[in-house]
């Protein structure tokens, strides 16, 4: 009896709506996640699309002033909240955190299935936003403005934020509980896979800055609402005190959004380089200081925002430190590719233009922490093109990355490998088009937030909005080849890139309950080589 | 190579000049440091291929001290680089006592500047050129950011304090002025030009814009309009502290705190009298908050500071 | 066997409870903070302003929760030894003085209300300067916030004792769930503690 079901693999066990819409296995909760957060995605990136075509010409032909103000806010609220900051954790990390220690599931299924629907409820409120007529603030809602002078579904926007920040939140609870309690025998916190790690990172950030936030959205409203006045100088109170606030969290919350990208990076270098990840102790460790040091720099968004002159001096000088242990991240991966045996597959090309990209947003996040340098390029596109560096290229190259790297564990279908290669390049390509003429753009001292320009300006707003085409259609490539895999994909074998780790020791898909009989583990991580060279040879044909 | 990045944004004083070069130096450093793994890993990726055959023998898995290392390299090189960003930036806290002051006023959504003369503009700035300027801001409504590109230089604007701004631009000529914090509908037209002129066209200027008054004598008449003469004035019964003098000067609180009446002090006395009491004095004096606009407390600031060395009683020493 | 299954459950549950009550205490944190920079900003406005607040029901307050936390503790470890009775007791005499604390908070209310010292009800000119205003529309949303949290709180420990009572949670087995909402209790009242003396002590 148990021999027959363990068979059945969790994709094939229930078929109905409900079978999906009331499950408490965490690989289908991955899967619910995957699809609305794709969604949001493309929502977002609709909205972006919107953005680039108005940008084409200095003069507003395709939006008015407000329609522009309301599609950049828009895009920023989604891609942030309801795009970036779940999607490595709440797909992948729900999917394999289980899988990777040696679980049957995480530590509270129900709770993981509750967030689920409050990610839900809280994309509904976004929806309405979006349908009531949007909301003119940008993503970091500034008060003044947003609190006595938009003219948007502020209230509305900030309730939706503030409830998928519950979900954030009981999201970073299970996944901190399950990596404590539920790894299998002999999985030690050092041979815990990388990607563990960065998730049991992020959750720390989760659980302890969203509610800041949280706190932060009350105080809105109810200064919008009753005008309280905390925020309102003219009553007595200070606008700069929310942006300490909303900084507090938001800064710790560009680690949630890039820190499991690293960890997935860690696996996708040491599998193409099939060589235990250089310097082990230090990567895992730099993900948990990452995660402190980022509590402490908040205030280098700050530095011409009327902050005391000894304060920005010392958020500056704390966001140098915070980027030793992104550095030594970065040169640890290099290291490991040394003397492997290195193959070329998709996601090892995400890797590699992860690491491209995130290298130059993260040095130029290095430039922007100088005090003399930031004065000339806070708020215009140098700043823009910055984020987008590493939000974009790189967490969204890293969850392409995964997408590509365990689709034949979780669907069980191998991905057609040529049109992976070709995505990753496309995208590379499109992705620098869009964004370098950016870091020009603002040095020279284009404004963010402006949907007219001065003409000087055109050429390379031209540029970028040429490479968001290619990009786009670029991003869109991936789904149709991965929806065509879905019927006519090789069915793939338990391991086909010949990877250590405990995920692919069970069939692809895994059975409902992971694991036959709990494994054990009696070794380091990563240990290579793995005897399995001919199944990917076989399987990809 | 500097030049490349003047096209549009132009030098128009020392300070850019400095930026630059720091930030050529960043973008070099950058380099520097980012070149090793771009090269490295192609490197790699191409001699290790898999099923290439190549020397694999002794392949290490971790070293300490050179992982150490390259910690530590990096920060240090960017340690220097921080003294000198930083150093750069104490100076624009700096500005020096015989700067020309003038005042603006951000909001939705334009920019109103006031010379110490009294004459006003909008969406303008005439300055002279070899002079150090240093620029009052305040804002009416929301937070601006008011940001010019060719002295590559930006301050917020932030209601309910007063913040500073100061350059010395070199090179005559119009430069961009825009609004660099967003603030709502038509945040992206908020601007216009700073013009530097030579000091003798600048006085030409001066001349040619009309004026009521300097900015001190336009304060005094708002002072009497407004009824503060009633309370502060010489002959006045009401026991109200004598404002002569005052600029500048350590003031007792009723608290026991003891602040220096500086700009944004005399600004809450007006707009926020109970926040600090003088101490010996009945806190009795109104607000002035829906009554007065940040243009005209900055007049009536104008006006006190103008008063800085006159003595109690009227006259001047 | 069982038994080592179920202490770990134990453990895992607990450890649940302790990360939300992490987070439960950067959601005040938030304000906190929020009510130290008013404090620096205010000193004496502040001061001033919360001399009005009635201390005295707020110390009141006090003592019934912290002696609602000891009947909650009494019955967590009434639970865990099994005696249904004792648990059922605990519990409610918890549950009676949480609703305590809220009439009593209710009464703070209405008095403030009808000393035009409640926000959003009094008009502007009712308090001494903006910075009094302010204190006292930190005061509402905290205390508010801090009674949804009892009132969330008096719902569990109601519905738990109900469900002793019926036998549907069997003790000692089941006792983890007295345990969890126990912790929780104790926060709310840890919560207030801090919440006192930065409201109504800072005279
Ligand atoms: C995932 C998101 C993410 C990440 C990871 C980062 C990472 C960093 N960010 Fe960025 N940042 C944003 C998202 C992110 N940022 C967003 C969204 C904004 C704008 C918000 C808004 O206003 O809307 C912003 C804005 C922003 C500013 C404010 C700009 C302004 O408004 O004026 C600053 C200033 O200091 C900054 C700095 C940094 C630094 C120092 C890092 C570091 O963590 C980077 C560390 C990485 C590296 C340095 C690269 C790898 C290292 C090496 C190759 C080794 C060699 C280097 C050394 C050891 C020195 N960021
Ligand atoms: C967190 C993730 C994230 C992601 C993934 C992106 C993705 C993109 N962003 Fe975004 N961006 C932000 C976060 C993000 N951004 C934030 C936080 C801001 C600041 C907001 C603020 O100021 O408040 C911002 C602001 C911002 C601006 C500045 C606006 C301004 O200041 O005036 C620009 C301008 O070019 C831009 C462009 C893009 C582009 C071209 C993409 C592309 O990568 C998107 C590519 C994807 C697609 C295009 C979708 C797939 C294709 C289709 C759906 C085709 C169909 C479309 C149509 C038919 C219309 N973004
Ligand atoms: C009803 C009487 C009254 C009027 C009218 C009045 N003031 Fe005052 N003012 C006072 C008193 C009393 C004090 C001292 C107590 C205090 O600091 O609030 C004071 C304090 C000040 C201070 C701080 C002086 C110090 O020594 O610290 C300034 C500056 C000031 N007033 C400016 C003005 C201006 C400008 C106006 C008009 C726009 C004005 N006052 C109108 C009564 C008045
Ligand atoms: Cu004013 Cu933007
Ligand atoms: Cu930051």
């Amino acid at each position: 009896m148990s021999e027959a079901t363990a068979e059945v693999s969790y994709l094939e066990h229930g078929h109905s709506l409900k079978s999906w819409l009331l499950t408490t296995d965490h690989k289908r909760i991955a899967i619910l996640y995957f699809l609305s957060i794709t969604l949001f995605f493309f929502v977002g990136g609709a909205a972006a699309a919107l953005i680039r075509i108005d940008l084409l010409t200095p003069e507003a032909d395709l939006m008015s002033n407000e329609g522009y103000n309301r599609a950049f806010t828009l895009h920023g609220v989604i891609m942030v909240w309801f795009f970036l900051i779940p999607s490595i954790p709440n797909t992948f990390g729900n999917f394999l955190v289980p899988l990777m220690i040696g679980a049957r599931d995480l530590a509270f299924p129900r709770l993981n299935l509750l967030s689920w629907y409050i990610y839900m409820v809280g994309g509904l409120f976004t929806i309405a936003v979006l349908v009531l007529g949007g909301v003119d603030t940008g993503w970091t809602f500034y008060t003044p403005l947003s609190s006595m002078f938009a003219n948007g579904n502020v209230i509305l926007a900030a309730t939706a934020i503030f409830v998928v920040g519950f979900s954030s939140i009981l999201t970073g609870l299970n996944f901190i509980v399950t990596v404590h309690r539920l790894r299998c025998p002999g999985m030690t916190w050092g041979r815990l896979p990388l990607f563990v790690w960065s998730i049991y990172a992020t959750s720390l950030i989760l659980v302890l800055a969203t509610p800041v936030l949280s706190i932060t959205l009350v105080l809105i409203a109810a200064e919008r609402l009753f005008g309280i006045g905390v925020f309102n100088p003219a009553l007595g109170g200070d606008p700069l005190l929310y942006q300490h606030l909303f900084w507090f969290y938001s800064h710790p919350a560009v680690y949630i959004m890039i820190l499991p990208a690293l960890g997935v990076i860690s696996e996708l270098v040491a599998t193409a380089a099939r060589k235990p990840v250089f310097g082990y102790r230090f990567v895992a460790g730099s993900s948990i200081a990452i995660a402190i040091l980022g509590f402490l720099v908040w205030g280098h968004h700050m530095f011409v925002a009327g902050q005391s002159m000894y304060a920005s001096a010392v958020f500056s000088f704390l966001s140098l430190a915070v980027a030793v242990p992104s550095g030594i991240k970065v040169y640890n991966w290099t290291a490991t590719l040394y003397k492997g045996h290195i193959a070329l597959d998709p996601p090892f090309l995400f890797a590699m233009s992860f690491i491209g990209l995130f290298v130059v947003g993260g040095m130029t996040g290095l430039i922007l922490a100088m005090l003399a340098v930031d004065v000339h390029v806070h708020d215009t596109y140098f700043v823009v093109a910055h984020f987008h560096y590493i939000m974009v290229g790189g967490t969204v190259s890293a969850y392409f990355g995964a997408l590509h790297y365990w689709w034949p564990k979780m669907m069980g279908r191998m991905l057609p490998l040529v049109w992976g290669r070709l995505s990753a390049i496309f995208i590379f390509l499109g992705f620098n088009l869009t964004f370098f003429p950016q870091f020009i753009l603002g040095y020279l001292g284009m404004p963010r937030r402006y949907h007219v320009y001065p003409a000087e300006f055109q050429t390379l707003h031209v540029l970028s909005s040429a490479g968001a085409s290619v990009l786009g259609l670029a991003y869109l490539l991936p789904f149709t080849y991965l929806l065509y895999s879905l019927r006519h994909g090789g069915k793939a074998p338990p391991n086909p890139w010949g990877a250590t780790g405990l995920e692919w020791t069970v069939p692809s898909p895994p059975p409902q309950h992971n694991f036959h009989e709990l494994p054990t583990v009696d070794g380091p991580p990563y240990q290579y080589p793995v005897e399995v060279d001919g199944e990917r040879e076989a399987a990809h044909g | 190579m500097n030049r490349l990045l003047t096209f549009w944004a132009g030098q128009a004083s020392h300070h850019a000049g400095q930026v630059d070069t720091l930030f050529l130096g960043l973008a070099v450093l950058a380099v520097l440091l980012s070149a090793p793994v771009f090269i490295l890993i192609t490197w790699f990726a191409v001699k290790y291929r898999r099923g290439k055959p190549a020397d694999r023998t002794h392949a290490v898995n971790r070293n300490v001290w050179l992982e150490v290392s390259w910690a530590a390299i990096p920060f240090l090189a960017t340690v220097a680089f921080y003294l000198w960003s930083t150093g750069l930036f104490i100076d624009l806290y700096q500005p020096p006592a015989e700067a020309l002051a003038i005042n603006a006023v951000g909001k939705q959504w334009m920019w109103k500047f006031q010379h110490p003369g009294g004459q006003a503009e909008i969406n303008e700035l005439h300055v002279p050129a070899g002079q150090a300027v240093v620029v009052t801001l305040a804002s009416q409504d929301v937070i601006h950011s008011l940001f010019v590109p060719a002295l590559r230089l930006k301050q917020d604007v932030v209601p309910g304090r007063y913040t500073r701004l100061w350059f010395r631009a070199d090179a005559a000529g119009s430069y961009a002025l825009v609004c660099a914090q967003f603030c709502g509908t038509d945040h992206a037209v908020m601007g216009g030009q700073l013009v530097v002129q030579t000091p003798a066209d600048y006085a030409r200027w001066l001349a040619a814009a009309g004026t009521d008054g300097s900015l001190a004598a336009q304060g005094a008449v708002l002072f009497r309009q407004m009824g503060c003469s009633g309370c502060h004035g010489a002959a006045s019964t009401v026991h109200a502290p004598p404002l002569e003098g005052l600029y500048g000067r350590p003031v007792p609180l009723a608290n026991g705190q003891v602040v220096t009446a500086d700009d944004q002090y005399l600004r809450d006395s007006i707009l926020l009298p109970q926040a600090q009491v003088a101490a010996g004095y009945p806190a009795i004096m109104p607000t002035y908050q829906n009554v007065l606009g940040e243009e005209d407390v900055l007049k009536l600031v104008a006006y006190i500071k103008s008063l800085a060395n006159a003595q109690p009683g009227g006259g001047h020493e | 066997m069982a038994d080592t299954a179920q202490a770990r459950q134990r453990e895992t549950t607990l450890m649940g409870m302790y990360l939300f009550l992490g987070s439960e205490i950067m959601l005040f944190g938030g304000l906190f903070a929020v009510a130290l920079a008013l404090r620096l900003m205010h000193p004496q406005e502040i001061v001033a302003a919360s001399k009005h607040l009635h201390y005295g029901i707020g110390a009141a307050n006090t003592v019934v929760l912290l002696t609602s936390s000891l009947a909650v503790a009494l019955a967590v470890a009434a639970a865990e030894a099994g005696k249904i009775k004792g648990t059922v007791v605990g519990l409610q005499a918890g549950a009676g003085l949480g609703i305590g604390f809220l009439a009593l908070k209710a009464v703070e209310y209405v008095s403030e209300y009808h000393e035009r010292l409640l926000p959003a009800l009094a008009p502007p000119e009712a308090f001494a300067n903006p910075a009094a205003h302010l204190f006292m529309d930190l005061y509402l949303i905290a205390t508010s916030l801090h009674a949804v949290h009892v009132t969330i709180g008096v719902g569990l420990l109601a519905g738990l004792a109900l469900r002793v009572h019926h036998r549907s949670l069997a003790l000692p087995r089941q006792a983890t769930g007295v345990e969890v909402v126990g912790l929780y209790w104790h926060l709310v009242d840890v919560i207030w503690i801090f919440l006192y003396p930065v409201l109504y002590l800072v005279r």
